[in-house]
């Protein structure tokens, strides 16, 4: 799932890049053929209307997993302040305590709570500017139709942001990119579960 | 390749000689850069950003998949939002192919609007035949694929009326438009039907102007900005594809909102 995610990510946030270009939000800024997926804004669009599918059928899984599997209960909760202030404090002293990679401090369970939530907005601000007709509750709910477009291109920067922190991160703390590649390292049981179902 | 929405002129040649070193340079980076670009949108995508046949026809074959969706999310009862008189923007947005000083006035006395296809009365019509039928008026916002949008206000005859009165078969698939500037487009039946979609010969209470379609043009509620064909000569309505101009380029033919 995360890397169906990390490409379709890519594809969703460069050809929304190139559709970007035909009318920019911020005047004099535009995204350099470089940073586009598409020649030109219909293949951009075209890229961005293929990926939306596998963003959203994706995406819906790992929310169903997360949530069924108690995953996001038990890695991303609870998050005390004090713990993110004291983790932001050790990280400025270069101390990136990561020994064990299986338990998240505090820190990054908030930008990966946030990077969740920017995600469903991503979803649900894309559909309204897709279809703010047929949607046009939603996009009244969203403030207007520029407004939903704002919001939009606020997540992909919320997504990229993300992006850039999370990958430098990874890069930071070479362990977790085995596990990353080959998948987690093994865990004991639980206390209450069942013991020898390896048998 | 850069956006065929808006076109710049050409630069001055003159500048040109004088800053060739410089381009020169910039063309070396650019190079470089063109190829690291290459390079990692391989890796990191598996796509080759040349659009290559097998991505192109899979793409459009999403895109007419999306296409069906977007028929079966359209709601044939649901108005889109109307706005007051007073949000009117005067003159309104113009979007077209190539620039507004290339406009080619239409001349509303000789025009005439052509009627083919599963249609019983192929007469065609001038522009006070029009004039005399029931007209509806309606403030609406304009959308386009590009992401800017207007309020505007549109005074016309209700396509479901214009097509009830030539004796169209509404059960056909497709309705389609010629234009006075070699714009050929097309939408489906139920978009067609839709109260908001119009034969729109006014713009803010005035006859529309030049520039925005004059004597009349389609413009509809439902779809984006593309699908609203300016100096409309002829509908057809028909049950074989008939595609459009950006869509024969690559972007969506649906385009509902």
């Amino acid at each position: 799932m995360h890397w169906v995610n990390a490409v379709v990510m890519l594809i969703m946030i460069t050809s929304g890049w190139g559709i970007y270009d035909d009318d920019v939000i911020i005047r004099g800024f535009h995204f350099s053929s470089f940073w586009r997926l598409g020649d030109w804004a219909a293949w951009s669009l075209n890229w961005h209307f293929a990926g939306m599918w596998f963003l959203a059928i994706n995406g819906l899984m790992y929310l169903l997993y997360g949530f069924a599997s108690g995953r996001f209960r038990e890695k991303l909760l609870p998050i005390r302040p004090t713990e993110v202030v004291q983790t932001v404090i050790d990280t400025l002293h270069f101390k990136i305590a990561h020994e064990d990679i299986t338990v998240y401090n505090a820190v990054q369970k908030l930008l990966y709570i946030i990077v969740i939530l920017a995600g469903i907005s991503q979803v649900i601000t894309g559909i309204a500017i897709w279809k703010p007709v047929q949607f046009s509750g939603l996009v009244s709910l969203l403030g207007g139709f520029q407004s939903a477009r704002l919001l939009h291109f606020a997540g992909m920067a919320a997504i990229v942001g993300f992006l850039i922190v999370h990958v430098a991160l990874a890069l930071l703390v070479p362990k977790t990119l085995w596990a990353i590649i080959a998948g987690g390292p093994h865990l004991r049981p639980r206390s209450g579960a069942k013991e020898g179902h390896a048998a | 390749m850069k956006s065929p929405f808006r076109p710049d002129l050409a630069p001055d040649a003159t500048v040109l000689d004088d800053h060739k070193p410089p381009i020169r340079s910039l063309e070396r980076r650019g190079l470089i850069r063109g190829g690291l670009s290459l390079g990692t949108l391989v890796m990191l995508t598996g796509c080759d950003i040349t659009r290559p046949e097998a991505v192109e026809s899979a793409l459009l074959a999403i895109s007419r998949f999306n296409d069906r969706v977007q028929a079966l999310l359209f709601d044939p009862n649901k108005l889109a939002p109307t706005y007051p008189a007073s949000m009117i923007l005067r003159p309104p947005k113009f979007n077209a192919y190539y620039e507004v000083v290339d406009v080619k006035p239409v001349n509303g006395a000789t025009w005439r609007l052509e009627v083919s296809g599963l249609v019983a009365d192929k007469r065609a019509w001038t522009l006070p035949d029009l004039q005399a039928l029931p007209q509806t008026s309606m403030v609406i916002k304009h959308i386009c694929v590009e992401g800017w949008s207007y309020i505007g206000g549109w005074t016309g005859v209700p396509l479901r009326l214009f097509l009830e009165r030539v004796g169209a078969d509404l059960r056909a698939k497709y309705v389609a438009f010629k234009t006075a500037d070699n714009y050929p487009s097309s939408i489906d039946m139920a978009s067609a039907l839709h109260p908001q979609t119009l034969l729109a010969l006014q713009y803010g209470g005035e006859p529309l102007a030049n520039p925005f379609g004059y004597p009349m043009r389609l413009r509809t509620a439902v779809k984006l900005g593309y699908k609203n064909p300016k100096w409309v000569t002829a509908i057809e309505v028909t049950n074989k594809y008939p595609g459009g101009y950006w869509e024969s380029l690559g972007f969506p033919w649906f385009a509902g909102i």
